[in-house]
């Protein structure tokens, strides 16, 4: 059995990375990542890691180094949030195009201007096409469990991607849950040892990385991208169920509750997940046939699956944590709202954004959404397709 | 350093069929200094001429490790790769000796990629950092750049009736700048003196700690000169005192090449280069007189810096 612990997202953040003991962590502070980075460099200073930790003066200068180090043939691993994950942007898409599987720790904060340091998804979801995976945690459990898998899906030969594992700015980073930690030894042994086939430093056979690549080759080479995408969910689903049997915890592309029997679904990711089962709870209880599918991994993202889950509700919602700025709706709307096109009895979904700049969001808000979903079914109208909860008017 | 006879016979780690234009000075300096590295070499190049003109997929003219990541961050793609060479070698995963080279142009070392260097520079990575600098963004057609001297014609330092000197300001001294972080060893160097270059690419890759030489790169298209003349102005640079062949070791500075009986007058320099051809009409004479004026100045006060008496 593993250890049973109290520790912030942040912490939980560095006590996995110090069990994975990445070759290279390459790091600039910002908030509210920063005590994941300091509390992994007093790891470095007492010892604890092999890791050779690069100070860096930049998140682009992060990115650059964990890029060369990967290429190199060494596991490695950087954290931000928001506008240290813009500044590294340029090199964001330049780690996947490279095929190396960095893993990245995002914890989600509001994007400037202005200037902001709590929680939304605007930064995590703004990278959405950077050839990423993306797998969203609700709580510091997920967290510790994520990266854990993370390392295990983006090595993959069949995958060979980086991946962001995310979770929510203060809500979680700064706040001390109860989760349960794997012996070193276990979780070492579960991600294994990072072999990269084409290492920079073997000097015998040398690769040239990054060459350039224009209208003959390019497309071929995006074309891999995305074949390589379509092969994560069955990989995910596979160390999903390994990583069962090491530690109890089931995983797989999205998180089901209640849903089988649910005439209304909230679609939401992140800590807001907890406060929607809570919601559900209390709905329950007044007879509302209330579910919640949370996302999980949002890229690749789950078409089939969500589709299977959601066509069987009366209405569902959409719970979206950052804009789009001129389109349709948040990101997780729009593509929720395209997967089940394909289906067909036209369902009525809607969209809410919510708790931009750290906003809160409330168990009675939440309800709030689910009697509106109530009204739609009965009447068969929707008022509003996209609305805000908490906005002020 | 080994004898030409030796060093011609050593393989060049830069092939022939690269599609740099005749005359450049980027491949000449490359060649140079991978031939002067007794181990072998992992190079990171920045965005420019050379990783353009050497990476074009399917091919590569590289013979030994090669990255390219973007424009500014040669510097810290390559800090990242040393990290990962210390720490496989800590934990006994690798025992090869390897030398660690990054190659930027002027663009993606003076302007775009300084903070990446500068950064480097302060951790103090195991690397060299080999600056070619041939003073504008010539990859994207001759754009003036921090490096780019006063009175030099770019395409967005052209000269015009409200700009009769180009560009209007005075070149920025990364050199200097280098020596300022307290690196072990800051070169400027010319492919001119293929010896002195090679010398230095030798003694900094002997040096623990991060080093940088800067080396002027002449460059036919954006110069505007003959491709057959690249040495003769690389050496012309040297010698009427535009480029002075210095060194700084652990702060002590040394002239490494002094052209006392050769000197050329400054307007040689001028004179050798279209991008300069407006400054020789009557109405520039007082920019001359300045460009000459601050030139040897500047010569003065290195040579006061080390030691020597400037004659």
């Amino acid at each position: 059995m593993g250890r049973i612990v109290g520790l912030t997202g942040d912490e939980t953040a560095a006590e996995v990375m110090r069990q994975i003991n990445p070759d290279v962590l390459a790091a600039y502070p910002i908030t509210p990542q920063t005590e994941t980075v300091q509390r992994f460099s007093e790891f470095v200073a007492d010892g604890k890691v092999s890791t050779e930790m690069v100070r860096v003066e930049s998140e682009q200068s992060a990115m650059s180094a964990c890029i060369g180090a990967a290429a190199a043939g060494a596991r490695a691993m950087t954290a931000t949030s928001a506008n240290g994950l813009a500044l590294m942007w340029e090199i964001v898409y330049i780690a996947a195009s490279c095929r190396l599987p960095i893993a990245m720790v995002v914890v989600n904060r509001a994007l400037s201007g202005p200037i902001n340091i709590h929680c939304d998804h605007s930064d995590s979801m703004g990278a959405r096409d950077s050839g990423w995976i993306q797998i969203y945690s609700e709580n510091c459990q997920e967290i510790y469990d994520n990266l854990i898998q993370a390392v295990r899906i983006g090595e993959n030969r069949e995958v060979l991607l980086p991946v962001m594992v995310t979770f929510d700015g203060f809500i979680i980073s700064h706040c001390t849950e109860r989760l349960e930690l794997l012996e070193d030894k276990k979780v070492r042994d579960f991600v294994g040892e990072y072999k990269n086939s084409y290492p920079l430093l073997n000097v015998d056979n040398p690769i040239t990385y990054g060459p350039l690549d224009l209208f003959d080759y390019y497309f071929e080479h995006k074309r891999q991208q995305i074949e390589a995408m379509e092969k994560v969910p069955q990989v995910i689903q596979r160390v999903g169920e390994e990583f069962e049997k090491l530690s109890g915890r089931t995983y797989s592309l999205m998180e089901e509750y209640k849903t089988e029997d649910a005439d209304f679904i909230l679609v939401a990711a992140g800590s807001t997940a907890g406060t929607v089962k809570t919601a559900i709870e209390e709905l329950r209880e007044e007879g509302i046939k209330a579910g919640l599918l949370k996302i999980r991994v949002f890229r690749p993202f789950p078409v089939a699956k969500i589709c299977q889950v959601l066509k069987k509700a009366k209405a569902v919602a959409v719970l979206d944590r950052s804009a789009s700025f001129g389109a349709q709706g948040g990101p997780i709307f729009l593509e929720v709202r395209s997967a089940l096109f394909g289906e067909e009895r036209k369902l009525p979904v809607i969209n809410y954004i919510y708790g931009l700049g750290g906003r809160d969001i409330s168990i009675e808000q939440i309800k709030g959404v689910y009697r509106n979903l109530q009204k739609i079914a009965d009447t068969g109208k929707v008022k509003k397709l996209v609305d805000c909860i908490g906005l002020r008017e | 350093m080994p004898s030409l006879k030796v060093l011609s016979k050593k393989e060049d780690l830069l092939s022939s069929g690269h599609r740099l234009c005749p005359g450049c000075g980027a491949s000449i300096i490359v060649r140079q200094a991978l031939l002067a590295s007794e181990k072998p070499v992992v190079v990171a190049c920045a965005t420019g001429c050379l990783e353009v003109a050497t990476t074009i997929y399917p091919f590569t003219a590289w013979k030994t490790p090669f990255i390219h990541n973007a424009f500014e961050n040669a510097a810290s793609t390559l800090s990242g790769v040393e990290a990962a060479y210390c720490s496989l070698k800590k934990q006994g995963k690798i025992d090869k000796e390897i030398n660690f080279i990054a190659f930027g142009g002027d663009g993606g070392t003076y302007d775009i990629g300084i903070q990446a260097l500068s950064g480097a520079m302060e951790r103090g990575h195991n690397f060299l950092y080999i600056c070619y600098d041939n003073e504008a963004y010539m990859n994207t057609g001759i754009q003036r750049s921090s490096a780019s001297p006063r009175g030099a014609a770019t395409t967005t330092s052209p000269v015009g009736k409200a700009a009769p000197e180009g560009k209007q300001e005075y070149r920025k001294d990364l050199t200097q700048i280098m020596v300022a972080h307290n690196s072990p060893y800051v070169a400027q160097a010319s492919p001119g003196y293929y010896n002195d270059l090679m010398k230095k690419v030798e003694k900094a890759l002997s040096i623990e700690g991060p080093t940088f030489i800067d080396v002027l790169s002449p460059c036919p298209r954006g110069w505007r000169y003959d491709a057959s003349r690249t040495i003769e102005i690389a050496k012309l640079a040297v010698l009427t005192g535009f480029w002075p062949l210095y060194e700084v070791e652990n702060g002590k500075y040394r002239i490494t090449y002094k052209p006392k009986k050769k000197r050329k007058p400054f307007k040689e320099w001028l004179k050798s280069q279209g991008r300069f051809k407006h400054l020789l009409k009557e109405e520039n004479k007082e920019i001359v007189e300045q460009l000459e004026k601050r030139t040897m100045e500047k010569e003065k006060a290195l040579y006061a810096l080390a030691g020597e008496e400037f004659l």
